[in-house]
């Protein structure tokens, strides 16, 4: 067990490594121009941009430029300053964390409760009115892109430019300790926005997964028993849940993609806004830094699934 | 019996095979801690001709036995010649002609043909791969010829696998076995998966094959009666080891290995009046291939062993008229019928 | 023995499904008994129905849209009128039933203490040290070595006998009256089945329960069985007690089970002779009697009328549903045991009376 999860820790690790190498190419192949010339300023001297190149160790061959860059992140955190703000980049993704955690908790915690319940329900009641158009809505919330869907949202119920105004309306974001309420409702209709998608794919899943678990011996087992109901479908659920609960370390990488995109459209002050602001004005390395650090919260996500999953099946120890 | 008797009498012969499967551990670099014993070193013939059964329950490696003999493992060591030629890491290429002589049958019906191909051309397989039977109408006259004589009807060339009972789609594995004529048939629990009433047709048909094609077969089976009625030879595996072997008349008129005699004693009889007699029920469970006991494989469950079978193992050895058993302490007469075994006068 | 003793009387019990393809028959009127500390084998194919009339028997057909009429009356009571939460209190209570692969049917990642305590626990008011103690005294019982170490392990931690063992602790929880045992050692080797069903007959002698046993293993139903019940498509075409059966049966289909099983205490070369054909479709059965396309000896009017299950003068509590006449038959049973074959049989027996 403990080799499973040492294993599983190493490779991480590893991974990490690879993720930084390949956008550290990934960022100087990119056919954007010498970055010392961005950074020069407008019209520069030759003799300025040679200096600059310098300061940024731009002259140095490509591994070594590398291993730099390595060291920053590793030992310092240091991913780098922003060209447009001058800003540390760690600084910037800092500040706004939180309102990004938020965000996203708050959307992770929405989009698993209620995809496992309505799942979970659909299935129990297969073919129902109830199954069938729980089914075809999850069916349009996959489909429906969050910025879309947000924007949708603004317009039916934000308090500012809203049909039914009861929501606060875009760039409303608080921080938690500044006002609970505020917070909270602010937060809603992105939570709604950014759960949608991951909700209805685990709903349909919970759906497919516990179907064909309570088709299975060991739940006409239990009923054989003379166990009740609830209990029985406690029996189904517990490993319906095993097959899915592997995706939802590839749901967090989804989520992450969308919160960039409901931040933008809701206007919270988070890493997606402030990534998405960068890629319009092609500020690398705050690019670089977001898609590191995303990069990091979805290799933990899977590493933690790798290794709550030994716990969910005790098959899996002893292999 | 001399050895020109025995090269041309022969058809296989297997020497000292052995088969381990590795257990690796490892966080980086698997390393290999342990491995799974399923044959342990087992030597043994198949006359041309002969009905060779091989009997025993769970992890006795009858079915690793039978995929080494057909190539579909390749042995960790030993010896395995087919007609008097050495087989036993043959590459692929000169391989294939050895496959045209050995087939095998399979246990589950219902997985072991390719749902998406029409059974014509499941049985007609094997004249593509060996290249025989170019042309197609050639081709789907002989499969139907072959559907017929497995009791098909060659109308249903173009049917699927799913379209027919588990009985059915048996024989149509039958028919894709013999197909090519083969001198030998390798039957691995062919109908352990079909119904009572359906057994005795699949059997019947193996045993008229057989008879008509002077097949030699091979029958790998947990079921005792149907490996006596069908078999001229039976043997005896227990965890990777041959115990007991010899003709199916003395082997189950006296069977001298105390796991066979257990083996014998277990076997449910379908007659209501014996149900009062004292039988001896085999205790425990089989240890595990993977950490099989020292020496004898059996003695952890025997009621005869002594010291040395945890000591010295037993070599397959022969008694006067009767089967070879490998056994330090071979059953009597007497301890045949307190175990619950009639033995033949 | 009177029916007012049975434990367990199965009335004109019919079952239907319906599916894709039409309605399948799966139970066809069938009647039977169990009486109290006896055990009934019965004995079928796949397709006989055997299994749709016990899982019925508890109510667990109820959810796949069966149609069931018919009675079935334990100690009295129609179960199948019986709401939901008063045959739930009788499931693993007062009848507790075992199904044939030990591996699927206990819960993959929940220990087999866990499971076991549930067992007791869904119908025993007791404290969970309580039922932990029940579940480890269980253990024993079924003859599992070292139960306190093993109750905290995993069903894949057990091997195959070993996991019968724990089906059957757990269908033993409550004391009940009646235990169902659908193929309980058909996926087991022969020496662990002969523990298993050594283990069982020991049970029902200290706890008096009454078995039923469904197995299509002739040698099985012969060592357990005081009565047997051969079903086939959805039908019981003959029952009566095991010694009975297996040294006079009255039907046909009877007799080529057991001509078409090879058999240890038989010549090695005596012939199997199979039944021809294959089990009819339950959607579509056969009209009249639904063995008669597959029996050598039947008549013309056999597939336009259905036999009843009805008994043999000369012992009534033999039942055989045969439409051929019972002198006739017995003679062809001769020609048969004798190791003759249906058409020997015929040959020797000449064609029915009033026929030309």
């Amino acid at each position: 067990m403990i080799r499973y999860i040492i294993r599983r820790l190493l490779l991480g690790i590893v991974l990490l490594l690879v993720v930084c190498l390949v956008t550290f190419i990934l960022f100087r192949v990119l056919p954007t121009g010498n970055p010392a010339v961005l950074r020069a300023g407008r019209d520069p001297q030759p003799k300025l941009i040679k200096e600059i190149e310098v300061v940024l160790g731009l002259n140095k061959s490509l591994p070594a430029q590398f291993w730099d860059y390595l060291k920053e992140v590793v030992l310092h955190f240091n991913f780098g300053y922003s060209y447009y703000s001058q800003e540390a980049v760690r600084s910037l993704i800092s500040e706004r964390l939180s309102a990004t955690l938020s965000l996203t908790v708050g959307a992770a915690v929405l989009w698993i409760v209620a995809g496992l319940s309505v799942g979970i329900i659909s299935a129990l009641r297969r073919h129902s009115l109830l199954d069938r158009t729980v089914m075809g809505a999850s069916l349009v919330m996959i489909s429906a892109p969050e910025f879309w869907l947000g924007l949708v949202f603004l317009y039916l119920f934000a308090s500012d430019i809203g049909q039914f105004k009861i929501l606060p309306g875009a760039g409303s974001y608080v921080g938690l300790t500044h006002d609970p309420w505020k917070w909270f409702t602010s937060l809603i209709m992105p939570w709604v926005v950014l759960a949608s998608g991951s909700a209805a794919v685990y709903a349909r899943l919970m759906r497919s997964s516990l179907s064909e678990v309570m088709r299975e011996d060991y739940i006409r087992t239990a009923r054989a028993k003379g166990l009740r109901d609830r209990a029985v479908v406690g029996h189904g659920v517990r490993a319906a849940i095993n097959p899915i609960f592997t995706l939802f370390g590839l749901e967090v990488g989804v989520l992450l993609g969308g919160a960039i995109l409901v931040e933008t459209v809701f206007n919270i002050p988070g890493i997606g806004r402030a990534s998405y602001q960068a890629i319009q004005s092609s500020d690398f390395p705050v690019i670089q830094g977001t898609v590191l650090l995303a990069s990091m919260f979805i290799i933990i996500a899977n590493i933690l699934v790798d290794i709550a999953y030994a716990y969910l099946d005790p098959r899996v120890r002893y292999s | 019996m001399n050895a020109v008797e025995q090269s041309t009498d022969q058809l296989v012969s297997v020497r000292d095979l052995v088969k381990h499967f590795p257990i690796t551990r490892g966080i980086i670099f698997q390393r290999k801690v342990g491995a799974v014993k399923a044959v342990d070193g087992i030597s043994f013939q198949i006359r041309r001709g002969e009905t060779l059964g091989i009997v025993g329950e769970t992890g006795c490696g009858k079915t690793t036995t039978a995929r080494l003999i057909t190539r579909l493992l390749e042995a960790t060591s030993g010896e395995i010649s087919f007609e008097g030629q050495d087989i036993t890491h043959t590459a692929r290429r000169p391989l294939k002609a050895v496959r045209r002589e050995v087939q095998m049958i399979f246990q589950d019906p219902y997985s072991s043909l390719n749902p998406r191909k029409t059974i014509g051309s499941i049985i007609g397989e094997p004249f593509a791969i060996h290249g025989l039977l170019p042309d197609r109408t050639e081709r789907k006259r002989e499969v139907q010829r072959l559907m017929e004589t497995v009791g098909l009807n060659p109308e249903h060339y173009n049917r699927y696998p799913h379209e027919f009972s588990g009985g059915q789609r048996q024989r149509i594995g039958v028919a894709r076995a013999i197909a090519l004529q083969p001198k030998l048939l390798i039957a691995d629990e062919p109908v352990s998966a079909l119904d009572v009433s359906i057994q005795a047709q699949v059997l019947n048909l193996l045993r008229d094959l057989q008879r008509r094609f002077g097949l030699t077969v091979v029958l790998i089976a947990h079921d005792l009666s149907v490996v006596r009625h069908m078999c001229d030879r039976v043997a005896v595996m227990y965890l990777g080891k041959i115990v007991e072997i010899g003709s199916s008349d003395d082997l189950y008129g006296f069977p001298r290995h105390p796991y066979t005699g257990a083996l014998l004693a277990a076997v449910p009889q379908p007659d209501p009046s014996r149900h009062g007699e004292e039988r001896r029920v085999l205790g425990g469970d089989v240890p595990s291939p993977a950490n099989p006991p020292s020496a004898c494989r059996f003695h952890t469950r025997c009621p005869k062993a002594q010291e040395i079978c945890s000591v010295t193992e037993p070599v397959l050895s022969d008694t006067e008229g009767g089967t070879s058993v490998a056994c330090h302490f071979p059953l009597s007469r007497e301890e045949l019928s307190e175990i619950g075994v009639r033995s033949s006068a | 023995m009177s029916a007012a003793e049975a434990l367990l009387r199965v009335e004109d019990l019919h079952v239907e499904f319906p599916s894709e393809d039409g309605v399948v028959h799966a139970v066809d009127g069938i009647t039977y008994q169990v009486h109290a500390g006896r055990t009934l084998g019965i004995v079928g194919e796949s397709g006989s129905g055997k299994t749709v009339s016990s899982l019925t028997t508890l109510g667990l057909t109820r959810r796949q849209g069966a149609r069931i009429s018919g009675r079935i009356l334990f100690e009295g009571k129609d179960l199948l009128t019986l709401p939901e939460e008063g045959l739930r209190a009788i499931r693993g209570n007062d009848i507790a039933m075992i199904f044939q692969d030990p591996l699927s049917s206990l819960h993959p990642f929940y220990k087999v203490g866990r499971q076991l305590m549930e067992a007791v626990r869904a119908h025993r008011d007791v404290s969970k040290a309580q039922a932990r103690e029940r579940a480890i005294e269980l253990l024993g019982l079924v003859g599992m070595p070292d139960p306190p170490r093993r109750v905290d392990q995993y069903p894949h931690e057990f091997s195959g006998g070993m996991r019968q063992r724990v089906m059957i602790a757990m269908a033993l929880a409550n004391e009940p009256k009646l235990l169902i045992a659908d193929e309980p050692t058909t996926a087991l080797d022969v020496t662990v089945q002969a523990q298993i069903l050594g283990l069982m007959e020991r049970l029902q002698r200290e706890l008096g329960m009454a078995i039923v046993i469904i197995t299509h293993d002739l040698g099985v139903v012969a060592e357990m069985a005081d009565d047997i019940a051969v079903m086939y498509a959805g039908r019981i075409v003959e029952t009566a007690s095991a010694a009975r059966v297996f040294a006079a049966p009255e039907h046909p289909y009877t007799w080529g089970l057991l001509r078409s099983i090879p058999r240890l205490d038989r010549p090695r070369d005596e012939d199997l002779v199979p039944i021809p054909g294959t089990p009819p479709s339950l959607i579509n059965p056969p009209s009249g009697c639904h063995f008669h396309p597959r029996c050598p000896y039947a008549e013309p009017e056999h597939s336009r009328i259905d036999p009843a299950l009805e008994p043999i003068p000369e012992y009534p509590s033999h039942h055989v549903a045969c439409l051929l006449d019972g002198a006739r038959r017995r003679e062809l049973w001769a020609q048969l045991r004798d190791g003759g074959t249906p058409d020997e049989a015929l040959a020797a027996v000449g064609p029915p009376e009033g026929s030309s």
